[in-house]
Parts: structure tokens; sequence; C-alpha cells
């Protein structure tokens, strides 16, 4: 197990209007790219953000080598329970999270 | 063979500032436009709500002169988009005061073209009523509640508002609310250049030199042609490489490969940048394909109530490390004492209270057991008026002082950082739509002013 802070160079989390938010992860080579694509799963994913799989888009592009997650905002940007107006604290989020 | 189209874009957003040494360079490459954004629903619901701008006109107005001079030293046209932050009928007025008191001084006669992009209220419902609102996903309810509460509607213009004040040959272009994208593709598209390599140049140029080495450097310069665009960064110390550009298209996107805009959508799942050295990148291979339909997208706030904020700080440790216990009882005890003393309170009044250095960001998803020394009680009260949302905040405010823990204990005082600890916020808004409406024709409903002055 590695978190995904020691396999990605950079991770980038951003509102992408105010209904979706947006992470980017970026990986420094194949091997780490690889490993990122086969652990980071929609299910691993969703169980992270505590949110349900239908509600998150994952793609792999594989010529920057980044996964890009989307998903939608449980609270729509700047409503009563929103926490984070631009949604950048979920990058530290997905940080920590330990895959195979 | 038709002429490629050269646009150079001084940063993200005015306000934000550019480097003018930068600027230099760009006017230097001979631009056909100068394009810049002038704002987005980035920092929240409120910029549009009360339909005001988030930048200081101050600052806005040294900016807006340098490229003022600029378009009159190169004789190009300089257009901007979302004028005032949110792109309401009120912030293009704003631009346009602002444009007529510095082409004043400046003695320089423009030509000035006003685009406007409200909706009225009613407009809104008569599309509504003709199934010409669709929403996209997630989309907030509809509501005769919520539209009632809505203070402002703006549609995004595409490109083809822009290029009829462009055809006007207007000298500076102000529009309400626009795509990012509509404000730099406009003027290639005009000169059939490649349609997907206008939309992608757009995209990858809209945010400025976010696509470079140094985002904060500002100004960046696309040249689009018949197969593709080069772009590159006009600060000495900022590059455009192909991972730097390609990654821009991440930005703020939910999806990398499809970007949604009015009449169409761009494609990007077949582009290629390549390095032509080690400060310019090509980019080709990008789509465009043409929908059936023509829509625009809608925004729109709605007043959701006023807010009183508390703001204390715990240092006793006895109380750091039981936050969560002091916080559950301070939180039992106010909501008692409102039911009991405020009678008149409406149940639809909210108190959230957030623990910074604990859990105010993440909440829930928390994942991290170490406490900082000292921990902030954020209070936020939410209720349907200032006044009641005052009352609830100041019948809190002694307990945040002084709620002991246990009742055989003394009587605890945390720190106030200022006095008075509540802060009344005004009104609070949240964004309403998220959808787009079908147009029969591009440019219904964003009226063009043209004036000389």
């Amino acid at each position: 197990m590695a978190s995904l802070s020691e396999l990605t160079h950079k991770i980038r989390s951003k509102n992408a209007g105010p209904f979706w938010v947006t992470i980017d992860l970026f990986c420094e080579d194949d091997a780490h790219y690889k490993r990122v694509r086969d652990g980071l799963t929609l299910p691993v994913i969703a169980r992270c953000l505590l949110i349900p799989e239908n509600l998150v888009k994952r793609f792999e592009i594989d010529n920057l080598k980044v996964i890009k997650v989307s998903f939608q905002r449980k609270h729509f940007q700047g409503s009563r329970l929103d926490r984070d107006m631009h949604g950048a604290q979920f990058a530290f989020l997905l940080e920590q999270l330990q895959i195979d | 063979m038709t002429k490629s189209t050269k646009i150079l874009v001084p940063s993200g957003v005015l306000g934000l500032g550019f480097s003018e040494d930068a600027l230099i360079q760009g006017l230097k490459r001979q631009p056909d436009i100068i394009s810049i954004d002038g704002g987005s629903t980035d920092s929240g619901p409120f910029y549009l709500g009360m339909g005001v701008s988030k930048y200081s006109l101050e600052v806005c107005e040294a900016e807006w002169h340098l490229l003022m001079q600029a378009r009159h030293d190169n004789k190009i046209p300089l257009v901007i988009g979302s004028c005032g932050t949110c792109g309401v009928n009120a912030g293009v007025d704003m631009m346009f005061d602002m444009t007529v008191r510095i082409a004043k001084k400046l003695g320089h006669s423009v030509k000035i073209a006003r685009i406007y992009c409200e909706r009225e209220r009613s407009e809104f419902q008569i599309a509504l009523s003709e199934n010409r609102i669709k929403p996209l996903e997630p989309a907030p309810q509809i509501t005769q509640d919520s539209l009632s509460k809505i203070t402002h509607i703006v549609s995004s213009a595409g490109v083809e508002p822009i290029q009829k004040a462009m055809e006007a040959g207007a000298d500076v272009i102000l529009v309400g609310r626009a795509t990012d994208t509509a404000l730099i593709a406009a003027l290639p598209l005009l000169n059939n250049a490649h349609k997907g390599a206008s939309w992608h140049a757009a995209k990858i140029a809209e945010c400025g030199a976010f696509c470079s080495t140094n985002p904060s450097s500002g100004v960046i310069f696309v040249e689009v042609d018949e197969t593709g665009f080069t772009v590159e960064a006009m600060a000495q110390n900022a590059l455009c490489t192909p991972e730097t550009v390609a990654a821009h298209m991440l930005y703020e996107n939910a999806d990398p490969f499809i970007l949604l805009e009015p009449g169409g959508h761009l494609d990007v799942t077949d582009a290629t940048y390549t390095a032509l050295d080690a400060r310019r990148v090509r980019v080709e291979g990008s789509h465009w394909h043409s929908s059936d339909t023509y829509t625009v997208k809608l925004e729109a706030a709605k007043l959701s109530g006023y807010q009183t904020t508390l703001l204390t700080i715990v240092r006793e440790p006895n109380y750091v490390a039981h936050i969560d216990d002091w916080i559950e009882k301070l939180s039992r005890i106010c909501n008692t004492k409102i039911k009991q003393s405020m009678t008149n309170s409406k149940s639809t009044h909210s108190i959230d209270f957030r623990v910074i250095g604990k859990n105010a960001v993440l909440g829930e998803l928390e994942f991290s057991e170490s406490l900082a020394p000292e921990l902030g009680v954020l209070v936020i009260v939410t209720a349907d008026s200032q006044g009641e949302a005052d009352d609830i905040a100041m019948l809190i405010n002694p307990y945040l002082l002084h709620l002991p823990l246990s009742e055989d204990e003394p009587i605890p005082t945390t720190a106030f950082a200022y006095s008075p600890a509540n802060s009344s916020r005004g009104a609070f808004f949240e964004f309403a739509l998220n959808h787009i409406m079908k147009l029969d024709k591009p440019c219904d409903g964003f009226p063009l002013i043209i004036d000389e002055v």
C-alpha cells in the first residue's frame, strides 16, 4: 500500500462551475500512473468521498499520465452547508488515500 | 490562404493583475484583438445575487486604462466579457462608464458596444412554459418559491452577439455574461479559422498564463489559423510546454475532452500538443461539433436568508480535548433557549457550528486525528431576516463565551478576537439554476447598443 501523495507529483482540486468539483491527479512516470489508474477505482473514490458511484465521473488521460475525478457537489457551491467555496481542499483528502 | 488571427489575453480576469512588460511583448506581436474576461461564478453566488463586482473598481480601472491605451496605440479592438464579475446589466453599465471616463481622460474617440445578457424573470417563465428550459446535471429544483426569490438571471452569450459588435466596427466591446471562451473564439471564427482550433485556443488562453509554467505572469498570446493554433506566454519567465498547455484543458472542467458551448461542443480527444521550441506549443486535431438547436447556459442566484456569524477561540486544553462534547452541549442549550425565548423565530433558521483546527473544511470526511493547541469555533446563523439572525447570534454569544463543559467546574471564558463577537453579514444567496435555454436565433435576448464617444 502507498498513499496517493507518494504516487503522484501533484493533486489539484477545483470547482468546475457551482455544481461540480474536479480533481486532477498528475503522475510522474508510467509505473506510478499505472498503479494509480489500477488502484483508484470508482468504488474506492466513492468510499473516500462518501458519495454514490453514479455521482462520480472518472477519466484516464494516458498521454498526460493524469487520472481525473469529477463529482457532483453534495452541497452546491456557496449553499448553507458548503464548507469550501472553491472546492480545493478535496486534494488533501485524496493525498492520504492508501491504494494497492 | 486565410490570414491567421492573433489574440492577446492580458490575464485570466480584469482586476487580477498582469505584467506590463509582458503586455508590451505581446503588443510587439501585432495582435488583431485584446480579449479579457471580467468574471465568473467562481467566487460564489453573492456577486450575482447582489449584482456587484468582486474586484476593486480602482484596480480594474487602472488595468482598463492600460488596455485602452494599448488598444488605441495598436488600432485594434478590445473586448471584455462577464463585466463586473457576474455579467448583470449593471456590470456592463459600470464598465461603460469607466470606458467613457478613461476615453475622455486620454482624449480618445471610441466606438463602444454594449451587449446585455440579463434575462427578466417573466422571459424565463415564458421559456419554461414553452419547454425551452432544460436542466443540466445536477440542477436545483425550480419552484414558485425559488423563482420568487431570484434576484438576477443571466445567460452566457456565445460568439454571435460579439461578432455582431465586431462587424459593426466597435473599438471596445463590453459583454455581460459570456462563456469565457466565446470572447476569444469570436474573432478567429469570424475570420474563418479552424473551428475546433478557435474554441480550443480560447479554452487554453481564457485564464491567461495559467496554461504556462508561471500562472501569475498573466499575458498569453494565441495565433489561430486554418489547421490549428500556437500558444506562447509573453512573460520572459513563463514557458508554455505541451504538458502545461494540455493540463489547462483539465482545469475547472468536469470533462477533460468535451466542452459544451452555445451552438455545439468542442471535442479535444484527438488533439496533439507539440513543442515548436522551448516557449511555444502547437495544437492541432481538435474538433467542433455543431448542435441542431442553439442553447445558452443560464445562471441565477436567489435570496436565501440573512446571516450573522460569531467566532471564538478555545485554548483551555480540557475544552480542546472535548470540543465535540462542548459543541453538542452549546448547540442543545442554544436551541432550547431560542425555542423558549424567541417565540417569533421561524423554524427555517439554521445554526451551523464549524470547528477550525479539527474538521471545519472536510467535515465528516476529515481523516486527521491530530488537534491544534487552540481551536476556532465559527458559528454561522442563517435566518429569514437580518434582525432574526442578529437576535439568535446575540442569544448564542454569552454561551459561546462562558459555557462550562460540566456543572461542577468553574465557568470558562473563551477568546473573542474582537468586539462585538457577532458580525452581521447581510443577505445570503444561493445558486438557483443549472439550466440551458433554447434560442431561436443566437442573438435573441442579447441586445446590442453602440455609442461613439
